[in-house]
């Protein structure tokens, strides 16, 4: 069997930065494994602008943001598999994957899972009604436009004001699609402020908020859409259905890691992110595994992934090279008010003082809200932020000697009002 | 213009049509199966709840009782000949009280005439089978020789191996006015086909009384009924082993939740009157299934959801199937509105049907009929797939990644006859597009190949029928 240092499963921008990284970091014998024909995964298809703004400080597309890293990849000579499927990891760090030369087994130091997210379809929000042909994914209509140059239809209807269905609905209208409009279950939408300007406001394409697709409609092909308008809890209100004529529907009703691999092994599910539970080393209840970027938590923009997956493979270069120091106490992280999922979900302390970072979602829009860590009801570190919607990830980092020798903490939000 | 003679002709690729049409091809005889969709088993026969059942519940003296009997116990075999993930799981249906258990008792004696043996179990024993019921059942009644087979693999295996035996299958095809002329028939499609044939089957399913209603007046009459199913991904390979039923009580039938050949689970069906093509799915039916079948279980793995469809059962005023030969219509066979069981009889009633239409036709023995397909190239070990890349380099390159289905998979079933030329085929034969991401990661790629394969244009690939093709306008 061969032997890696570090495999990193997943050639998106997750997958590409922690490769960088653990390299920068001191790990040369790396392997990345991606299932397509390219590296960069999702941002391939991402051709609208607006990536790296955030770290690479300029305005970039989305494939020329994935080809600034499949540079500094390629730069380092990291070695990587195209067209191979990763079909199993298991608790001895080995690896098998297929590809048309055969199916390989290595066994890896360490293991990193950067694999991505799916999207959620009709089925899993249980939309009622026929199954026609035109309801599709926001980002396989995106897809199929942007990589394949088709457009699905031409009379569209977006369920679900995720950022994915925004791009698309302003992507198709360029294209000379009609988009009839946009319904929002919630009282606010989840897509990106410069989202539903930049997207819907300029083209005079409707929100319907606190509305939902209640009936598909169409026998072979999609003829039409019932919406309706829903309460608080987000239930349908009788009688308040109406009949749109189109042609296509898209959902953009969230998206969730794919994390079959990492259950596989037998690394413990996060039933709240469906990624897996991790530590503040980003490593799952299986030493040596590892996990980043969308399949592990979804994130707001892909510069947040690469940060995220900087620190990771930097984590993962310092078990490789025995470069721990012992863990000297260890406690649970637990979301509580207000706080939809918290990570890490176990924080592992030694005596070098590094920092512990967390990254959390409110559960609704809050105008003012006050974030606590507490223990046993006592705050050990809190403060306020304006503003705070689920559909942006909170992340501040704290000293570790706040948590020394402590066994739990909750973190929670108070709404100022 | 001068038609060529069939000696048969059967309207309807379901399990039934597929079956009477493979167990036909064991003689010498020129048939034409006429299907109206784009793919064979699409109806009743694609949406179901996939039970081989051991035949114990229709009343005696039935054709249900009759030929799901016989049928059930031809799986085995089947199974080695066509590869169609047949597993004898056994079944369990549950009681919760003494009513119930009374019920049960009378259901055992009903198999016993029937020529089925079950066993009456305890809770002790129940909780070793099933781990995850609810705390509240009480009774079981086990029937060992019951199990559950891929529906999809099933038609497709019949068809197939009916084609490489010399049978045609002509897909949209809808027949849509039948005549008879002296000794033959003549059978118009709605695509302007003229076919003329001695024999003729109805096997069109839920629309057989309108079909018979071509030629003569119908003896029975078609009641449909809906059927709701939400289905969940395969999260654990045990959350239960077998389908588990409901006993039957004044309100019906209840539902069930049953496990599919690859592991995923299903709790289904409603039992609704409907339309005829209604393959609608209601928040009601949703509601519903997920409050009665949390009386067999003691979860629901809702996060787990993955599809919610619809199928419709051809039951009749008759309560029996339909399978006999016209007495004012010489060589006009019907057999259709078979309901449930219908799938587990389905064997059972081809290999009967051919036999009388033998007798008519008075056919000869094909010499070269082989009743086996040719194996799947499957690989449960990697060794085995190993073999395969050899082979073709392509069966390593996967394409779908939530059901693990490569290249090579896909080009070998395209390729095979009676193949599939649509998404939502390869998604029916070979899973590819039925996991988790429904297709939202492979679709693409399955279109690119079915293009390249069939030699037509990307946007000339239909999702199923004909005018559904989803890359629909070049972009700018
Ligand atoms: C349709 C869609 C559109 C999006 N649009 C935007 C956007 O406009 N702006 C934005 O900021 N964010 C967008 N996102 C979010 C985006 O996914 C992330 O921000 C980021 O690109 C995720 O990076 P990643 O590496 O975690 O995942 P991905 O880019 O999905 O990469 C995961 C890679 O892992 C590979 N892989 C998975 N399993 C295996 C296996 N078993 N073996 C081998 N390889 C495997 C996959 O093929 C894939 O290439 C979008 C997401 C989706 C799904
Ligand atoms: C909800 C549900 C659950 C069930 N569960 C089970 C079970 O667990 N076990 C079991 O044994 N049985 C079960 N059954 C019954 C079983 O599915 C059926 O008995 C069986 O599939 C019937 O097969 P068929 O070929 O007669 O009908 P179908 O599969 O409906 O085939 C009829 C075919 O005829 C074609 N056709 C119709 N009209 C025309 C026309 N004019 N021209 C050309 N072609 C035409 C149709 O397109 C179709 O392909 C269930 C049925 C339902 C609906």
């Amino acid at each position: 069997m061969e032997n890696v240092s570090l495999v990193i499963i997943g050639g998106g921008s997750a997958g590409l930065a922690s490769a960088i990284s653990a390299y920068d970091n001191g790990v040369k014998d790396i392997l990345v494994i991606e299932r397509s024909h390219e590296l960069g995964g999702i941002l391939n298809q991402c051709i609208h602008s607006g990536f790296g703004l955030s770290l690479l400080k300029e305005e970039l597309t989305g494939p020329e943001y994935a080809h600034h890293f499949i540079n500094e990849l390629k730069k380092r000579n990291i070695k990587y598999l195209l067209d191979s499927l990763v079909l199993e990891i298991n608790k001895n760090l080995e690896v098998v994957y297929s590809n048309s030369f055969g199916v390989n087994k290595i066994k890896a130091k360490a293991i990193i899972c950067a694999l991505g997210c799916n999207e959620r379809t009709f089925s899993q929000i249980f939309i009622p009604g026929d199954r026609p042909k035109g309801v599709y994914t926001a980002g396989l209509a995106q897809k199929y436009l942007n990589i394949d140059g088709y457009l699905v239809g031409k009379n569209v209807y977006i369920l679900g004001s995720g950022d994915i269905g925004l791009i698309m609905a302003r992507r198709m209208t360029l294209e000379g699609a009609n988009v009839i409009g946009v319904s929002e279950i919630m009282p606010y939408s989840n897509g990106l402020n410069r989202n539903i300007v930049q997207c819907l406001n300029d083209f005079n394409i409707p929100l319907y908020l606190k509305t939902t697709v209640s009936k598909i409609v169409g026998n072979k092909v999609l003829e039409g859409i019932e919406i309706s308008d829903v309460d608080d809890k987000q239930n349908i209100i009788l009688n308040t259905n109406r009949f749109i004529k189109c042609d296509t529907l898209l959902l953009s009703v969230g998206l969730y890691p794919f994390n079959t691999l990492l259950n596989k092994a037998g690394c413990k599910k996060n039933s709240l992110t469906n990624g897996a539970l991790i530590d503040n080393n980003f490593e799952t209840t299986i030493e040596g595994i590892f996990t980043t970027g969308n399949g592990l938590h979804v994130h707001d923009l892909v510069d947040f992934v690469s940060e995220e997956s900087f620190i990771v493979g930097k984590k993962a270069a310092e078990l490789i090279l025995n470069l721990r120091n012992d863990v000297i106490s260890e406690l649970n992280v637990n979301n509580k008010d207000n706080v939809s999922y918290v990570l890490p979900n176990t924080i592992k302390l030694t005596n070098n003082n590094e920092e512990v970072y967390f990254y959390l979602r409110v559960r609704k829009k809050i105008n003012k809200g006050k974030i606590k860590i507490l223990n046993n009801n006592k705050i050990i570190y809190s403060f306020i932020k304006m503003y705070l919607e689920p559909s942006e990830m909170i992340k501040f980092k704290i000293e570790s000697n706040l948590l020394i020798n402590l066994k739990e903490i909750d973190v929670e939000i108070e709404e100022i009002k | 213009m001068k038609k060529e003679l069939y000696d048969v002709i059967i309207i309807g690729a379901g399990v039934i049509g597929a079956s009477i049409a493979r167990f036909l091809s064991r003689f010498n005889v020129k048939c034409l199966i006429l299907e109206k969709h784009n793919d064979v088993g699409e109806e009743a026969s694609g949406a179901n709840s996939a039970i081989v059942h051991s035949g114990y519940d229709p009343k005696p003296n039935t054709l249900k009782a009759k030929f799901n009997v016989i049928g059930a116990k031809m799986f085995d075999k089947i199974n080695d000949e066509l590869d169609v993930n047949y597993i004898k799981t056994g079944t369990l249906t549950i009681g919760f009280n003494n009513d119930d258990l009374i019920t049960l008792k009378s259901l055992k004696e009903r198999g016993e005439i029937n020529g089925v043996e079950t066993s009456i179990i305890g809770k002790d024993e129940l909780f070793k089978l099933e781990p995850n019921l609810n705390k509240n059942v009480l009774y079981g009644l086990y029937a060992k020789e019951a199990g559950i087979v891929n529906p999809f693999l099933l038609v497709s295996g019949l068809i197939e191996n009916a084609l490489e035996n010399n049978i045609d299958l002509k897909l949209n095809s809808e027949v849509i006015k039948i005549e008879k002329i002296m000794d033959f028939y003549r059978v118009f499609t709605k695509d302007k086909g003229i076919y003329e044939t001695k024999v003729l089957v109805n096997a069109s399913g839920r629309n057989g009384d309108y079909i018979t209603s071509f030629i003569e007046k119908p003896k029975f009459k078609i009641t449909p009924r809906k059927g709701q199913y939400i289905l969940f991904d395969h999260f654990d390979d045990h959350f239960i082993n077998r389908p588990l039923f409901m006993c039957p009580t004044k309100m019906g039938k209840g539902v069930l939740v049953s496990k599919t050949t690859s592991n995923n689970y299903y709790i289904g069906p409603t039992n609704e009157a409907s339309s005829l093509d209604d393959v609608s799915t209601t928040k009601e039916g949703f509601d519903y299934l997920k409050k009665e079948s949390l009386k067999l279980i003691n979860n629901l793995p809702i996060k787990d959801a993955i599809r919610e469809f619809s199928g419709v059962r051809a039951n009749n005023n008759i309560d029996d199937f339909i399978i006999e030969e016209s007495n004012l219509n010489e060589g006009f066979f019907n057999v259709s509105s078979i309901m449930s069981p219908g799938l587990a009889s389905s064997l059972a009633i081809g290999e009967y049907v051919s036999n009388l239409i033998q007798n008519r036709l008075n056919l000869k023995i094909n010499e070269n009929y082989n009743p086996y397909i040719r194996k799947y190239p499957k690989f449960n070990n990697y060794e085995k797939l190993k073999d395969l890349i050899n082979i073709n380099p392509l069966y390593g390159k996967f394409i779908c990644r939530c059901e693990k289905v490569s290249e090579g998979m896909i080009i070998d079933m395209i390729h095979r006859k009676g193949g599939p030329t649509t998404v939502k085929g390869i998604k029916k034969r070979l899973r590819a597009g039925f996991g988790r991401c429904q297709g939202t990661f492979c679709q693409e790629e399955v279109i690119k190949i079915l293009s390249r394969e069939l030699n037509i244009p990307i946007d000339e690939v239909n999702y199923s029928d004909l005018g559904t093709n989803i890359l629909k306008y070049r972009s700018k």
